[in-house]
């Protein structure tokens, strides 16, 4: 319905523009919304409650992945989200009381989601978790966890910190109480041979973000690698480099095109992808394939869609996906 | 918290009285009509059916019962703060720590019972006392320093932020707090706090009996005691209330109180929910407790409103955030129809306030 509003509106907007990125966006928007089902199964309804804040870049690259893939399986998509863990069960309460057909939660607070989620596991309605909770996911009484184990995505960026020969690192968390940046910082903090500290930020206040970074590479001039935990934040970490006149390597969790071209251009060092694209794709095609024919993937494991390091060598690949909003 | 032997001010009708009184106003017997068209929540409870009636044609399972416990449920975890806050602002006064305060009140719980490894209920006591000399440092600041309640609170809320994480993770070593689920009392005080009941099939939170019984209790300190006669009087004239002998610090104070005291039935609401509490969260939420009053007819400039108007408001606010997802509607847009919200509701209450008095 968006899509198609989006399509309209932009198409009956278009001017006499030279070619460029704005029309062949609409292009590309107008043939989602004209995508049509593959499958022949019941439009089954299936909701996704996230711990997102508002405006997050990350979990719209989920919410693409589950749409494309909706459209594909002719599922009615219903997509919600907060990050206070009350609301967060609140909503998925909503979901239950509409009676969808599959959910897909987060479970970054995973204790405040554990009785609402028995509840709709209770109620017949199948689970599936992404993105954070892999290690409650199977007691809840989800079918599947999709994800990044984020302990071992953290130990990946201090081996790669310890390759590139960083000895002063800094990891910025930008949403506090998410037990999965703990992780991740905890984990590059394991495997890096040298000193890592935790800075925390409020991630929904990017000149703020910027400013504590400046403020700490300002202090302490031997900082040599700083490391963001989402792709927005890298950008805002490189700018806060430049006014400090740090020396610091930037790199970080996650991507988009700013980051794919901020690796293209050598401002940052490497990021660690755990493609969001995939986690919305497969947790709504995993559920259709529960629901169409009780398969469920992963052999009662995780199914990882990460850590993938991506350096300069795989950033020009990447650039063109990232521009579409897909990576 | 009522006063001792001094002198009262003459206790005017507790409905507020338009300034420019007549001498006898106050004994001439108004139609019960006529009262009801002067109550402060009116407009409120016209925006309240709108707003349910809109949802009922819109959304499909909005009218299911399971739903309506859905919405109760997210009404109340909002009207248990808002009437407090409601009487506050009426007081003339504002409180920005609401919401952290929420949150503090169950970290101080979780983390007493387990670092102490005493009984639930003794972390539970504990809180009561830490979130109401939180209440006691804003009122005695506020009444002591004459500095605005926006600045006092603002500078309160911004401590308890960081006092929430850096206390958080120097005792816990995490963000979030460990789980007590396992220690003697949590599940009395599950019960207390945080239990269910099913009526049909249909489940009821016991938070929608607190914040029923906290907003009667308000709307009788407001209406039938003398001590809600010195909130309308402190909020609408505080050096005319001083004058005719209105202990306005202990008011004020008291107010702050009360605000500190809801808190901590939330808090511990959301410490017995989910048996870990998160630090960084309640940021906002102080917010949504001052909209949720304002919708329900409180004046931003004190000295005008209601607790039931709380209720109501609180009640628009939960029937508008659940009616949303299930309507099915991009939730993207969700706060740009709360505020809309907002500015309609108070434009509505601005109006038929004015209607009222015009009748007068």
């Amino acid at each position: 319905m968006g899509a198609v509003l989006a399509a309209v509106l932009g198409a009956s907007l278009m001017g006499c523009s030279s070619t460029g990125g704005k029309r062949a966006e609409e292009r590309a928007a107008a043939a989602a919304a004209e995508g049509r089902a593959a499958v022949n199964t019941p439009r089954w309804t299936f909701a996704m409650v996230t711990h997102s804040g508002d405006g997050d870049t990350f979990w719209d690259i989920v919410q693409k992945g589950a749409e494309q893939a909706a459209v594909k399986d002719n599922i009615n998509f219903l997509y919600s989200h907060n990050d206070e863990a009350q609301q967060q069960a609140q909503l998925v309460q909503t979901a239950i009381d509409k009676k969808v057909d599959g959910l897909i939660v987060t479970l970054a607070k995973p204790d405040a989601m554990k009785a609402v989620v028995a509840k709709a596991v209770k109620a017949g309605i199948p689970v599936i978790t992404v993105n954070s909770g892999s290690a409650e996911s199977k007691a809840f009484g989800a079918l599947t966890h999709i994800g990044q184990d984020e302990s071992i995505a953290g130990e990946a960026v201090g081996d790669e910190l310890d390759a590139r020969g960083r000895k002063k690192a800094l990891c910025i968390l930008h949403e506090q109480g998410n037990v999965g940046h703990e992780q991740r910082c905890a984990g590059a903090k394991k495997a890096f041979a040298g000193t890592m500290q935790n800075l925390y930020v409020d991630g929904t206040n990017m000149p703020d973000v910027q400013a504590s970074i400046e403020a700490k590479l300002q202090a302490d001039k031997s900082i040599d690698a700083v490391v963001t935990l989402g792709a927005p934040f890298a950008d805002a970490a490189v700018q806060a480099k430049r006014t400090a006149g740090s020396e610091a390597e930037i790199d970080t969790f996650d991507l988009n095109a700013k980051v794919a071209t901020g690796l293209q251009e050598k401002k940052l060092g490497f990021a660690v992808d755990q493609q969001p694209y995939l986690q919305g794709y497969e947790a709504v095609d995993l559920l259709w394939l529960y629901r169409y024919n009780r398969n469920v993937l992963g052999g009662g494991l995780p199914v990882l869609t990460g850590p993938q390091v991506i350096t300069a060598d795989d950033a020009d690949a990447l650039a063109e996906y990232t521009k579409r909003g897909t990576r | 918290m009522s006063g001792s032997g001094r002198p009262a001010a003459p206790a005017p009708s507790p409905a507020p009285a338009p300034s420019a009184a007549r001498a006898d106003e106050r004994l001439l017997r108004t139609s019960p009509l006529r009262r009801l068209l002067g109550r402060p929540e009116l407009g409120s409870v016209v925006g309240a059916a709108a707003v349910f009636l809109f949802f009922t044609i819109v959304a499909d399972s909005f009218l299911q019962a399971s739903s309506f416990g859905t919405v109760l449920y997210a009404a109340s975890t909002i009207g248990i703060m808002a009437a407090p806050v409601a009487l506050l602002m009426i007081g003339g006064e504002f409180d920005l720590s609401a919401g952290v305060l929420v949150t503090s009140s169950a970290l101080i719980s979780s983390m007493f019972s387990y670092q102490m490894t005493a009984n639930v209920w003794v972390g539970v006591f504990v809180s009561l006392l830490v979130t109401l000399a939180v209440g006691a440092f804003n009122g005695f600041m506020l009444t002591r320093t004459k500095l605005p309640s926006f600045i006092i609170t603002l500078g309160t809320f911004l401590m308890l932020t960081g006092l929430n994480l850096g206390f958080t993770k120097l005792i816990s070593g995490t963000v979030s707090t460990k789980a007590i689920g396992d220690m003697e009392g949590f599940d009395s005080a599950r019960k207390v706090f945080a239990s269910q009941l099913t009526i049909g099939d249909v489940e009821f939170k016991v938070t929608i009996l607190w914040w029923a019984a906290l907003v009667a209790v308000a709307t009788w300190i407001l209406l039938r005691t003398r001590f809600g006669n010195w909130i309308f009087a402190v909020g609408g004239e505080a050096d005319a209330a001083r004058a005719v002998g209105v202990p306005v610090i202990r008011t004020k104070i008291g107010l702050y109180l009360g605000v500190a005291f809801a808190a901590w039935v939330s808090g511990q609401h959301l410490l017995f929910s989910y048996d870990v509490v998160q630090s960084g969260e309640g940021v906002g939420n102080e917010l949504t407790y001052i909209i949720a009053a304002v919708i329900g007819g409180c004046l931003i400039t004190g000295g005008y409103g209601s607790a039931i108007g709380s209720a109501v408001g609180a009640f628009i606010f939960g029937m508008t955030s659940k009616g949303i997802v299930y309507a099915e509607w991009n939730p993207d847009w969700f706060k740009f129809f709360l505020g809309a919200m907002l500015l309609l509701a108070t434009l509505l209450n601005a109006w038929v306030r004015k209607r009222a008095e015009a009748t007068k």
